[in-house]
C-alpha cells in the first residue's frame, strides 16, 4: 500500500513535469507559473484533508507566500507593476489572518 | 542580457525551493515537521523569485515594490510561524511517535 502510494505520487509529478516542459508550447515564464500553480494544488490538498487545525493554518499561510511569487512573475510577463500591489496586500492580510487563527487555536481572546 | 540571465537563475532556483518545500508539506508526518519544511518556501523560495524579478527590473517602481515585498516577507513570516507552532503545542496537538526530545513540555512541567 505504501509502495503503491509512492508510485502514484511519482507518476503524478512525472506526468506533470513532462506535460509542462515538453508538451506545452508556451514561453518560459508561463511554464514557471504552471509549476507554482501545481505546488498550490498540493497545498490545497493539505487544506482539505489536514488531520489537525494547525495543518490547515500552515497551508493557508504557505498558499499566500506562493501567490506572492506568482504575482511577481505575472507582473514581469505583462510589464505591469500593479500586480505587486496585490501581492503586498495579500501578504499583509495573510500575516494578520495567521496571527488571528493562531490566537483562536490557543483559545485566548483577540485583544489579549 | 547578463542581468536577465542572472535573474532567471534566481527565479528557477526559487521555484525549485518552492516545489521541494511543498513536497515536504505533503509528505512529513507531523505538524511541527511540516511547519519546518514549509517555512523553507519563504526564505529562499518566494524571496528568491522576488529577488530575481528585482534583478531583471532594476531600480524602477516595479523593482522597488518587489524589494518592499522581500523585506515584508522576511519580517512577518517567522513571526507567523512561531505563533502557529506555539499555539499548536499549547492546544495539545500530539507529536509524532519518533520524537526524541520535547524540551518545551519539560519546561512547562518544571514551571508548574
Amino acid at each position: 500500500m505504501r509502495l503503491l502510494r509512492w508510485f502514484l505520487g511519482l507518476l503524478f509529478i512525472a506526468a506533470f513535469l513532462y506535460g509542462n516542459f515538453f508538451y506545452y508550447q508556451g514561453i518560459i515564464f508561463y511554464k514557471l507559473i504552471n509549476v507554482i500553480l501545481f505546488c498550490s494544488l498540493f497545498v490545497l490538498f493539505r487544506v482539505l484533508f489536514g488531520p489537525s487545525p494547525a495543518d490547515r493554518i500552515i497551508a493557508v499561510d504557505i498558499l499566500g507566500i506562493l501567490i506572492i511569487g506568482l504575482l511577481a512573475l505575472l507582473g514581469l510577463v505583462h510589464q505591469q507593476s500593479f500586480f505587486m500591489d496585490i501581492g503586498l496586500i495579500w501578504a499583509l492580510m495573510s500575516f494578520i489572518a495567521s496571527l488571528a487563527f493562531a490566537k483562536i487555536l490557543e483559545r485566548r481572546d483577540l485583544d489579549d | 542580457m547578463t542581468r536577465e540571465f542572472i535573474g532567471m537563475i534566481f527565479i528557477v532556483l526559487g521555484i525549485t525551493f518552492d516545489f521541494f518545500g511543498v513536497l515536504g508539506l505533503v509528505r512529513l508526518p507531523d505538524v511541527y515537521n511540516r511547519l519546518q519544511a514549509a517555512t523553507k518556501c519563504v526564505t529562499f523560495g518566494s524571496a528568491g523569485v522576488l529577488f530575481g524579478v528585482f534583478i531583471i527590473q532594476g531600480f524602477n517602481n516595479f523593482g522597488f515594490k518587489v524589494l518592499l515585498g522581500i523585506v515584508f516577507i522576511f519580517l512577518t513570516s517567522p513571526v507567523a510561524a512561531h505563533a502557529i507552532a506555539r499555539a499548536a503545542h499549547r492546544s495539545g496537538i500530539p507529536l509524532t511517535k519518533e520524537t526524541v526530545v520535547d524540551q518545551y513540555q519539560e519546561d512547562k512541567e518544571l514551571k508548574d
